[in-house]
């Protein structure tokens, strides 16, 4: 860990220095900005291992049946999945407590996912979130400057538009993902929600595509946030960013934005 | 790139940043220490909180938490919407449907010599019928969705009596019993079901699939049908229907699966 935890002697005395401070120091002196407000902190980390653990309950259930595959007609081109993937994972034979599993956490995925829509909605943080009228434009030339086709990166506010749209797309994905699991798990008691989808096999298949699509997501994710080095990471844990502004210009350089 | 050095956009996109509260960086080691602190025993509660699920004895194969889980899930689920039907679908959709369990069903059986015992809820006997009277109640066709708890359906044309139909027969002499099950005449395999669900109009003692008599593979002479219970559910070849006042034991709910397995 980078972090330094030596030089905080002015904490040491009682003194609580909690009071917010406002930024009139001198503009070449470094601070700390909030990035991430502690709910999103802490319904981003709950998220993480409920999602794992629905995924991986999910699996234990889709061994049972697995019938989907990637090709055309009767040419498989990819079936999910390997025997290896189930063995690996211990994903085989283990319908029923992929079921118990699934079934009991699924109400906290639920749970933290409604709070998480709620405070979103709340503190219009989603306005963060939301891809705005360049963002088609912009995510093409984040996507060049990732992949070091091109050198400058569009403007950005808290998010880049690659980011936008990702994150956009997982809360799409992760609302019909539990629309569509609830259509699988109570077909009759919902009816006609499983209509929706073509009926239950129909949310069967969207419910296995959603999670392909959270799965790549996750992998794009950890990548990025990998790329993006440690100060991003820490910001997802502490909530602030150490922004450096140099006086000529006035320009904010945050210690990685990105993931 | 024009709109990339537009100056009001930029200054828009910044502004949304610098709305946010900024701390003096001493300020923010301490946080940052606080919060790394309260990650590590973030991780550590769920590292425990997972190992402590794992540890807890089994009831029918799988944690007592995760088993009280899923009776909550049935009880929240009977509350919301107990009565509700499956969609029927017309002839023309309906498939065989496929074979896929034959526990209690690989005996011999001669057809002829069957008969279906009825017990009472204290053990007695009430009745030891044949099929005659399974088809002298009022049938009906049912074309419904069929769903296996391993994840694939069929739309199956069931023809045969309703269960409540069949329980009319006894209402009087059992009374208010909340549970009824059904064994295989081997007893190798059985079913639970609570009374709410057996009486629900589409729970059905089939006789038929399509207009056929059952054959063997599907539960010949008389098995249970439901589009509203997953097929585990549907016991073939009945033996025994028995009246319960405790919740009677159920083959899948040994092993580690839901009791109810309602849909």
């Amino acid at each position: 860990m980078s972090i330094d935890t030596t030089t905080d002697d002015a904490g040491t005395n009682g003194a609580s220095a909690e009071a917010v401070v406002t930024d009139e120091r001198p503009p070449s002196e470094p601070v700390a900005r909030l990035v991430h407000p502690r709910a999103i902190r802490w319904l981003h980390w709950i998220n993480f291992p409920l999602l794992i653990i629905m995924i991986w309950s999910g699996l234990r259930i889709y061994w049972a049946e697995d019938v989907y595959a990637l090709g055309i007609g009767s040419w498989q081109w990819f079936a999910f999945f390997p025997d290896a993937v189930y063995e690996t994972f211990g994903l085989d034979r283990r319908l029923a407590r992929g079921m118990a599993f699934h079934f009991a956490f699924g109400w906290l995925f639920v749970i933290n996912g409604a709070i998480y829509a709620a405070y979103l909605l709340a503190t219009k943080e989603w306005r963060h979130i939301l891809p705005d009228r360049h963002a088609a434009r912009e995510a093409k030339d984040v996507v060049l400057h990732d992949l070091h086709l091109k050198k400058e990166l569009p403007p950005q506010g808290k998010y880049n538009a690659a980011q936008r749209i990702s994150y956009t797309a997982v809360l799409v994905m992760a609302v019909i993902i539990v629309v569509s699991g609830f259509a699988i798990y109570k077909p009759t008691q919902l009816y006609p929600l499983p209509l929706l989808f073509g009926g239950y096999q129909g949310a069967r298949l969207v419910h296995f595509w959603m999670t392909i699509g959270l799965g790549l997501f996750f992998v794009i994710h950890v990548l990025q946030v990998i790329r993006s080095g440690w100060g991003n990471f820490r910001s997802m844990v502490t909530g602030y960013v150490i922004e450096r502004r140099t006086p000529a210009t006035d320009q904010p350089e945050s210690e990685g934005t990105a993931s | 790139m024009s709109e990339q050095s537009d100056p009001t956009r930029e200054q828009q996109l910044r502004a949304q940043l610098d709305d946010a509260p900024t701390i003096p960086v001493s300020e923010f080691r301490r946080r940052s220490r606080r919060s790394f602190l309260t990650g590590a025993a973030g991780l550590g509660v769920a590292y425990l909180g997972w190992n402590w699920l794992q540890d807890q004895p089994n009831v029918g194969g799988i944690p007592r938490p995760l088993r009280e889980t899923l009776e909550f899930n049935e009880t929240v689920w009977s509350n919301v919407s107990q009565a509700r039907s499956a969609p029927e679908h017309p002839v023309s959709k309906a498939t065989p449907i496929q074979v896929n369990g034959r526990i209690g069903i690989r005996n011999e059986i001669d057809l002829a010599a069957w008969t279906v015992r009825v017990e009472g809820p204290d053990g007695e006997l009430l009745d030891e019928l044949d099929l005659s009277t399974f088809e002298a109640l009022p049938q009906r066709d049912m074309i419904i969705e069929h769903k296996c708890i391993e994840g694939w359906s069929s739309i199956v044309h069931w023809g045969g009596a309703r269960f409540s139909d069949f329980h009319a027969r006894y209402a009087d002499r059992v009374g208010d019993v909340p549970y009824v099950g059904f064994e295989t005449p081997d007893g190798l395999y059985y079913v639970g079901w609570d009374m709410p669900s057996a009486m629900h109009p589409q729970t059905m003692l089939a006789l038929r699939q399509g207009t056929e008599p059952l054959d063997l593979d599907h539960g010949a002479p008389l098995r249970l049908a439901t589009p509203n219970k997953y097929g585990i559910k549907c016991l073939k070849r009945i033996g025994v229907i028995r009246y319960a006042r405790e919740r009677p034991a159920d083959y899948w709910a040994e092993r580690s699966y839901d009791w109810y397995a309602g849909l």
